[in-house]
């Protein structure tokens, strides 16, 4: 799934990009079998200075897609182009030139900060390995990137454990922002946060984004944050995406009946609206994706596919595997693609 | 799962032969003669000569491992010389199939000496077991659940004493105390159950097989406790105690399950390294198991008793590792083997 | 139908808390994980507690299950359930009133779970604990009809298997069976969404709103996610440092809150169902140390109201301002705290 913007450059674009890890056969010889598919042919492009949300629920790929762009992971197909240069399998030094371009926000802001290592190092940690001094000096510049994330620069020798969760996660970001990059892949950087929290942090990312230029891919579960940062939305589901839009419209009007369940799914603070709402229930367990479901693979729990299609309908939904549509500003991998029948939020 | 069995099997027979080469290779790489060794006072060149022969020592190492590989499987005779054999057929020893060498200094196949042996250490090496398991676990038990109390900590303390000690410090300390001086328990002498019976083979057994656990108990205790603690830690055992459980039932079926898992894999490891000789505790109390005779064969030379002990040995380490693999399958229901 | 009465008298509740204070010994200090707790819970009621990490909120219901027996932590007031007081019953008194008139769900289905030992087991022998006359078969039965109850498809195949190999949302639907296996009176579920994916915490707490009716039990629902409780709860209490900062209906809570911790709860998540706001607005600073607590009112130091001139909010410890059934615990008069809300908080669709 392409969307291109004309108006604005594309900064990362991916194309048929697929993950899958290996599985052995039983038996006195192992042989390969059917691989896991994580990331199985997702297509999509960023444009410079917008963050693109990837929202799905666990098992979906969205981890693993954000760590194959980044290659983090080698991809097992497709290709991902960086400001226009091919960089699918570079490795080495070529790599690591790579990475003062792109990095990574992680979500567990404890397991990834080395516990031994203090604060100052661990920031600094980047210009080491990149064999960069800043001007003013590593320590200096480092202390000033604390101070712009909102830790204190005096705590510059502490150790992570000396730290609440949110002012990791700060760590976290200022190792993250600390080359200046262009790109990063924020993989749930909020969801181990509590909610007073993580609406600083969030905020935290959106002041970084403007001042630094950044772009982001932000892989979350939570459907209100992705919102909230989003400016375009990836829906995945079992290695694929379901549906792509603009924030709005994907929120206004969803047209991807997984789309319609996820966001009807989402509890809202409001008990009056709670209790009028009507859910729109997936039925059954999250298939294998070592077996994905044959044709669409949301078919088996897909509350369209189960209520409104006829026989012959359903035929193609179980054979066909959707092409991705354009309808309007969506681009939908569904044969019956549509507005839902109730309000979903 | 039985697929995974014999995929291990395998792998376990290639690392043994693997071994044997290995301690042919180092043992043809060191700079004494070990044909010398098998030559006596009166040794001349053409004797020492026709020695190595005998031995296989002119052999290059890979034809000797060969050699010796195939006596495993079909047999062999010692020394191989069809024309001595024919000439005076009385002086070639047969040594049928499982062939481990032949013993030049004892003038016995490699195999007669590990069967006498073998049960020695064996003995020991299961008594010790036995009484290491019983108490480290059980205290390991007790101080966890007495967590900070002073049981907790003299159960600790103690057995870090014992841990601190070497094992022939401990041994002889036993020894003299126990046996010599104050007569508690008799002076060991091991006796197998064919010669003394049950009584008496226990008799003999019980100082060595405790200096032994001593030296193992404070491991166990240690590991005993982190691991019930850690389950203790658990939210399944919050669960049990939420079901309202008996505290019995809790520690029992919930608890122990858990925690006891991971020690069984440990206490496997340990017994299997064991069974091929303990060096010290049988020095001690001088007891003619496999720990000293592998001494005793290194320092002399004599490489098929030595390659026949390692053989035994890593047989047993590797079998171990393996039957406690499988084990962990059938206690854990999440192990699954394909 | 809920009265949110924070007295210090006696009730005629089922649960009835008064002053409950939990505090454990640590390297660094004492933690006052809970510090001086009242509310009252009545049959067939539900109570979402709502707090973020560090709250107190989960402290409580181990307090109440009496979990913190047996450890280094100091539980005092009192809670009482059907008129007996939990903290001064014997070992064997509570234990056998665990599990068979209190239930717990716990937040990871996973974790909380035997690996070892199969599903219909660990929920056989919940029920056997307290039916010890119970015949096998007729045990099995029930325990089949509870999976059934729960939604598990097949129980006669999932009773057998482990909790590996059932799905998040299957694991705790077997957790909510244990639970309900008994029929209890009460139900305590501590945070029993938040490991699940957004579609099956739909349909868990579905399933809990489904089930309280059949069964009628008092449900405590401990969470840090306030659209969790808008649908469940009758009653909310709005924990803060180990202290309830404000109690009330989930109207009140939601339509008229007047604690400004609830108001920065409610204004700091991002909201699907309202136009959305270019800026986030998060509550500043970080939770309290439980340790040493800030002097005065425990949530001065973040809040944007505090006057410590005129109110005194860094050296007073507020006390909970009842009125009209709604207890806040706050030093700002209850007009202002009205005016305030009307005037900066509340959006158009509220």
């Amino acid at each position: 799934m392409t969307t291109t913007h004309p108006e604005s450059d594309v900064i990362l674009e991916v194309k048929d990009l697929q993950k899958h890890f290996p599985t052995r056969t039983s038996g006195i010889i192992r042989r390969a079998s059917d691989p896991v598919k994580a990331v199985d042919g997702i297509s999509f492009s960023v444009n410079r200075g917008e963050t693109l949300g990837l929202v799905g629920e666990s098992g979906c790929g969205k981890s693993t897609a954000g760590r194959t762009m980044l290659q983090l992971l080698e991809p097992t197909g497709g290709s991902i182009h960086y400001n226009g240069r091919d960089i699918t399998g570079v490795h080495g030094a070529d790599l690591r030139k790579l990475r003062t371009e792109m990095q990574m926000v992680f979500q567990d802001p404890y397991g990834s900060l080395n516990p031994r290592q203090t604060i100052g190092t661990i920031v600094a940690a980047p210009f080491d390995i990149q064999g960069i001094t800043p001007d003013g000096g590593v320590k200096a510049e480092v202390q000033s990137l604390m101070e712009r994330v909102g830790l204190n620069p005096e705590h510059y020798n502490r150790y992570p454990h000396e730290f609440s969760g949110g002012q990791r996660q700060r760590i976290g970001i200022a190792r993250a922002v600390a080359l200046r990059p262009k790109l990063i892949v924020c993989d749930e950087p909020v969801s181990a946060l509590d909610v007073s929290i993580q609406a600083q942090v969030v905020n935290l990312l959106e002041d970084l984004q403007t001042e630094y230029d950044l772009t982001y891919v932000f892989v979350a579960h939570d459907l209100s944050v992705i919102r909230h940062i989003s400016d375009r939305v990836a829906v995945m589901y079992l290695g694929k995406f379901m549906e792509v839009a603009d924030r709005d419209e994907l929120y206004a009007n969803p047209l991807h009946p997984y789309t319609q369940a996820l966001l009807s799914a989402v509890p809202i603070p409001d008990p009056r609206k709670e209790n009028k709402r009507e859910r729109i229930l997936l039925k059954g367990d999250l298939p294998s994706p070592i077996n994905p479901p044959s044709g669409c693979v949301f078919h088996t729990r897909c509350p369209r596919f189960r209520e409104e299609l006829s026989e012959t309908e359903r035929k193609r939904c179980t054979t066909e595997i959707p092409l991705v549509q354009k309808i309007g500003n969506h681009e939908v991998a569904c044969h019956f693609a549509g507005a839902a029948k109730i309000d979903v939020i | 799962m039985f697929a995974y069995i014999v995929r291990r099997v395998a792998a376990g027979m290639v690392m043994i032969l693997a071994m044997s080469l290995v301690t042919m290779l180092l043992f043809f790489a060191s700079p004494a003669d070990p044909a010398r060794y098998t030559c006596g006072k009166n040794c001349t060149p053409q004797l020492l000569e026709q020695n190595r022969k005998a031995l296989g020592y002119d052999q290059p190492v890979l034809s000797y491992w060969v050699d010796f590989t195939k006596g495993i499987f079909v047999g062999s005779e010692f020394p191989k010389d069809p024309a001595l054999k024919k000439s005076a057929p009385e002086t070639i020893a047969d040594c049928p199939a499982p062939c481990l060498g032949y013993s030049p200094q004892s003038s016995r196949p490699v195999r007669d000496i590990i069967v006498e042996k073998l049960p020695v250490s064996a003995s020991l090496a299961i008594a010790a077991f036995i009484m290491w398991m019983i108490a480290g676990v059980g205290l390991g038990i007790v101080a966890a659940l007495r967590k900070g109390s002073i049981v907790d900590r003299a159960i600790v303390g103690s057995a870090l004493v014992f841990y601190a000690f070497p094992t022939f410090f401990i041994g002889l300390g036993l020894y003299v105390f126990l046996a010599l001086k104050w007569g508690i328990v008799p002076v060991p002498a091991y006796t197998s159950i064919a010669d003394g019976g049950v009584g008496l083979w226990l008799q003999g057994l019980f100082l060595p097989a405790l200096t032994l656990a001593l030296v193992y108990i404070a491991g166990y205790i240690r590991l005993t406790r982190a691991f019930v603690l850690e389950v203790k830690g658990e939210d399944y055992l919050r669960t049990a105690q939420a079901k309202g459980l008996t505290s019995g039932r809790i520690l029992f079926k919930h608890t122990l399950r858990g925690a006891l898992t991971p020690i069984a894999t440990v206490a496997g490891l340990d017994l299997g390294g064991l069974l091929g000789g303990t060096i010290i505790t049988e020095q001690v109390f001088n007891y003619d198991g496999l720990g000293r005779t592998a001494v005793m064969a290194a320092t002399t030379y004599d490489l098929p008793v030595t390659v026949g002990i390692v053989l035994v040995a890593a047989t047993f380490v590797i079998t171990a590792n393996i039957v406690v693999d499988v084990l962990y399958a059938v206690i854990d229901p999440r192990v699954k083997y394909s | 139908m809920s009265t949110w009465v924070p007295t210090e008298g006696t009730s005629d509740a089922l649960l009835s808390v008064r002053d409950l204070k939990v505090t454990f010994p640590t390297e660094d200090g004492l933690v006052k994980a809970v510090n001086g707790l009242t509310f009252d819970l009545n049959a067939g009621e539900t109570l979402g507690i709502v707090g973020e990490s560090g709250s107190g909120k989960s402290v409580t219901s181990q307090a109440i299950m009496g979990l913190h027996r047996g450890t280094r932590a100091k539980v005092e007031g009192s809670i009482d359930f059907d008129g007996k007081n939990l903290l001064k019953l014997e070992d064997e008194e509570l234990r056998v009133m665990r599990g068979r008139d209190i239930a717990m769900i716990f937040q990871d289905p996973l974790s909380a779970l035997h690996p070892y030992y199969t599903v219909g087991n660990q929920i056989i022998e919940a029920y056997k604990v307290h039916h010890g006359s119970a015949s096998k078969a007729a045990v099995r039965a029930h325990v089949i009809d509870m999976l059934e109850r729960v939604g598990i498809p097949n129980p006669q195949k999932r009773i057998d298997q482990y909790p590996h190999e059932f799905s998040g949302g299957m694991r705790q639907r077997a957790m909510i069976a244990m639970a309900l296996v008994n029929s209890p009176r009460l139900v305590i579920a501590d945070e029993p969404t938040t490991a699940l994916d957004v579609t099956v915490q739909a349909q868990i707490l579905d399933l809990l709103i489904d089930l309280q009716k059949d069964i009628n039990a008092a449900i405590i629902i401990i969470t840090h996610d306030l659209g969790v409780v808008a649908e469940m709860a009758d009653k909310i209490m709005v924990m803060y440092g180990g202290k309830a900062v404000e109690g009330g209906t989930a109207d009140q809570t939601f339509y008229s809150p007047e604690h400004p911790y609830t108001w920065g709860l409610l204004q700091s998540m991002p909201r699907i169902d309202r136009e959305r706001l270019d800026r986030l607005r998060p509550i500043p600073g970080n939770p309290p140390s439980l340790i040493s607590p800030p002097s005065g009112c425990a949530f001065h130091t973040r809040c944007a109201y505090r006057d410590d001139e005129n109110l005194g909010c860094s050296t007073i410890v507020p006390e909970f301002d009842v009125q009209d059934w709604h207890p806040v615990r706050c030093l700002i008069p209850a007009p202002k705290r009205k005016a305030i809300f009307d005037t900066e908080i509340r959006t158009p669709s509220s």
